[in-house]
């Protein structure tokens, strides 16, 4: 049976029509708030007076928040998170993809699905899992420390010395085996004569890493680095939880999102609390220019 | 302009709430009362739809609950877009303030509802806490939490020491508690920052706030603020408090092991201790007045109607808030199975207050309770308030665990909020 000829669509608009589920959840969900953030950027809020009681302050808001030592605070904590949660995890994830996929054969898939589950659990689990092990007094982390080392039990959630390494140690927990899974895939696209060649040139396995795997994962590296400039920069939900949603003891762990996202629904302030975030945006987009262009081949060599 | 959009709400609400009144015709479609509320208030809330009836039979309540945070996030925007707003909101104390300031909550000084009239049936504190500065009365008072110190008996008594000594004055409650810690080992208080918490909330003057004065100038290199930080520092130094934070773990362990001795808290905390925290201490707590005569709120609950919910339930939602807030045997109900101590004066001759606690030793503390909330007053808020209390609490940490000078501490709070205060 065929339906009339009124409902049928016609091959001009079908694909539109087709699409349109996407765009419009996109532009509802996706681009609307982003446009809102920024319109709010320029004014200033009480929230519960209505969306009536906006006022227009110009740049205020981001002088505000560039004068404002918090928000100073909480980039340097950011960026401290990023570099030591993001750098460990391609140092390691790039040599253990190779072991994985030198030395594995049928165990292959199950050491790297191991490795990529923490990727894919929950991250308020992880938080609340990592909160039980960090315990000062009961936790296991402790536990095995004094076991082995004897010497006081550390308080690793409470100290604002210690909460930046264990947040950064979760973040990198949890992301290493993403990265392994992206530079196996790269991996297996190296030929192998490449190797075999090298192996009657006499190049050992070393030699073999330096010159041929790692010059051919560099695309696969600035794909990763990238994703973890970015995911770095907006750090929020496993500080948010293991702090409390407070930012820990000196805001040791108070992450730029973290700090706008209270500024907002904590001290009230929306405006300055959007400002921020367009800030943070420019941060992100500058950093992930600048590793574009580290990456980016050489003029000049082939 | 404000009065010009009220006033009309007000006429719409007469002419709408014919109708609403006249209604038990069949064909008529039922009125509904939204309540939203979060734990404990929302039983309240429930438990007086039968009373209601008696009054409104044909009108329905719906009680929307929601955990304490996310029902005060959900509240706020629900006042922001005018969107989903109930018919009547419960707000805590903490909220009270930041809500009265966006003007999205009904006057209820105003007429119709007239909250005025019955000032003197509230008690002083937390009426005064319902209205902010310009006068507009934005909640009504439900229930309150007269601040009190709960202490183990049996440890404190171990120690040779009295509650005269516990109690009079802050030099002499921390000299108990290094007594207390040499002869038991046991914690005085949970953590040195309720120390610094219940001493900048005493000796408040007229016109100031807790951080901000009327003014907004910051007010925290006071004596007050020196004061606290004293106190807490001198509470670290002596290894009295337990460095845990109340609701964790720890904190509820401590209870249980009776590695902590005593508690600033509201009254309610008693409950709470004998039904869940601790109640294998039952007999041993004690409640005094808290030390060096002071007097303060620990949380409370207020009834209010936002501005923008729909004109015709108006007058039927202060109604229900007069039942919640105004009538004895709904205070005392509530009083008696949710622990909600009564806002209202008419019920502190009930014989319940007089009645023995068990968990307390058999003291009949309700009355001391009943006396501190004659004698709390009253703080203004600030809307930068909880931008401050974080900032102060940073700023001790780092007085306590890296010895940094009180008064550097101090001056540097300072900066950071004279910055913000007028934002």
């Amino acid at each position: 049976m065929r339906p009339p000829a009124s409902l049928s669509l016609s091959p001009r608009w079908a694909p539109y029509v087709l699409i349109s589920p996407f765009l419009v959840l996109f532009l509802v969900f996706g681009v609307g708030p982003l446009l809102f953030s920024l319109f709010l950027a320029f004014q200033t809020w009480e929230p519960t007076a209505g969306l009536q009681a906006m006022e227009y302050v110009g740049l205020g808001n981001f002088a505000f928040a560039l004068q404002d030592e918090w928000f100073w605070k909480s980039l340097g904590n950011t960026g401290w998170l990023a570099v030591a949660s993001g750098v460990p995890q391609h140092l390691v994830a790039i040599p253990l993809a190779v072991f994985i996929h030198t030395s594995f054969k049928h165990l292959r898939d199950g050491v790297i699905g191991a490795y990529f589950l923490p990727y894919i659990t929950s991250t308020v689990a992880i938080a609340i899992l990592f909160s039980s092990l960090f315990s000062t007094d009961y936790g296991l982390v402790n536990v095995g420390l004094g076991a082995l080392f004897g010497g006081e039990p550390i308080d690793w959630l409470g100290a604002p010395e210690n909460i930046k390494p264990a947040i950064a140690m979760i973040v990198f927990w949890r992301y290493v085996g993403f990265n392994v899974v992206l530079y196996l895939a790269a991996l297996q696209t190296i030929p192998k004569d490449l190797y075999e060649a090298a192996t009657m040139d006499g190049a050992g396995r070393l030699q073999q890493f330096f010159y041929i795997t790692l010059p051919s994962l560099k695309p696969m590296i600035f794909f990763g680095v990238t994703l973890s400039v970015i995911g770095g920069l907006q750090l929020f939900e496993e500080p948010f939880i293991l702090t409390g949603g407070r930012g820990g003891s000196d805001q040791a762990g108070m992450t730029t999102a973290i700090y706008l996202y209270r500024m907002a629904f904590d001290f009230n302030d929306f405006g300055a609390a959007s400002a921020m975030s367009w800030l943070l945006f420019l941060v992100v987009a500058l950093l992930t220019w600048l590793t574009n262009r580290a990456f980016a081949p050489r003029k000049g060599s082939a | 302009m404000v009065t010009r959009r009220a006033g009309l709400g007000h006429a719409l609400a007469f002419a709408a709430l014919g109708p609403a009144l006249l209604g038990a015709g069949p064909a008529r479609a039922q009125t509904v009362l939204t309540v939203a509320a979060y734990p404990a208030v929302d039983e309240i809330v429930r438990a007086a739809v039968p009373q209601w009836k008696k009054l409104q039979p044909t009108v329905e309540i719906k009680v929307v609950s929601r955990q304490f945070a996310d029902h005060h996030t959900a509240m706020t925007t629900a006042l922001s877009t005018s969107f989903y707003l109930p018919d009547v909101m419960a707000v805590e104390v903490g909220y009270v303030g930041r809500f009265a300031q966006g003007g999205g909550l009904e006057d209820l000084s105003r007429e119709p509802y007239g909250i005025a009239r019955f000032r003197s049936r509230f008690v002083p504190y937390a009426y005064d806490q319902a209205t902010a500065r310009g006068g507009a009365v934005i909640a009504a008072p439900a229930d309150i939490g007269p601040g009190t110190l709960l202490y183990r008996a049996d440890i404190v008594a171990r120690a040779g020491i009295t509650e005269a000594e516990l109690t009079r004055s802050w030099d002499s409650y921390v000299a108990a508690g290094v007594r207390i810690k040499a002869a038991t080992s046991a914690y005085l208080m949970p953590h040195a920052r309720d120390m610094k918490d219940i001493v900048i909330r005493t000796g408040i003057q007229p016109g100031e706030g807790l951080y901000f004065d009327d003014q907004s100038r910051v007010l925290v290199t006071s004596p007050r603020f020196v004061r606290a930080f004293e106190l807490a520092r001198d509470v670290r130094r002596h290894k009295l408090d337990a460095k845990v934070s109340a609701w964790s773990n720890e904190w509820s362990e401590a209870f249980k092991r009776g590695t902590l001795v005593s508690q600033f808290s509201g009254a309610w905390l008693a409950g709470h201790l004998s039904n869940w925290l601790a109640p294998e201490t039952a007999g041993r707590w004690r409640a005094a007045q808290l030390p060096d005569g002071a007097f303060a709120a620990y949380g409370g609950t207020f009834f209010a109607i936002p501005r923008g919910s729909p004109v015709a339930n108006k007058s039927l939602a202060w109604q229900f808030i007069q039942l919640l807030t105004l009538q004895r045997d709904q205070q005392l109900a509530a009083f008696k199975s949710q622990d909600a101590f009564p806002a209202l004066l008419e019920t502190f001759d009930d014989p319940f207050f007089e009645q023995p606690l068990p968990f307390l030793g058999g003291q009949p503390a309700r009355l001391l309770w009943r006396d501190a909330a004659r004698r709390i007053a009253a703080v203004d808020v600030h809307k930068q308030d909880s931008f401050a209390s974080e900032v102060i609490d940073t700023e001790l940490d780092k007085v306590l665990d890296r010895g940094k000078d009180i008064a550097v501490a101090l001056a540097d709070a300072h900066r950071l909020l004279t910055k913000r205060a007028r934002r």
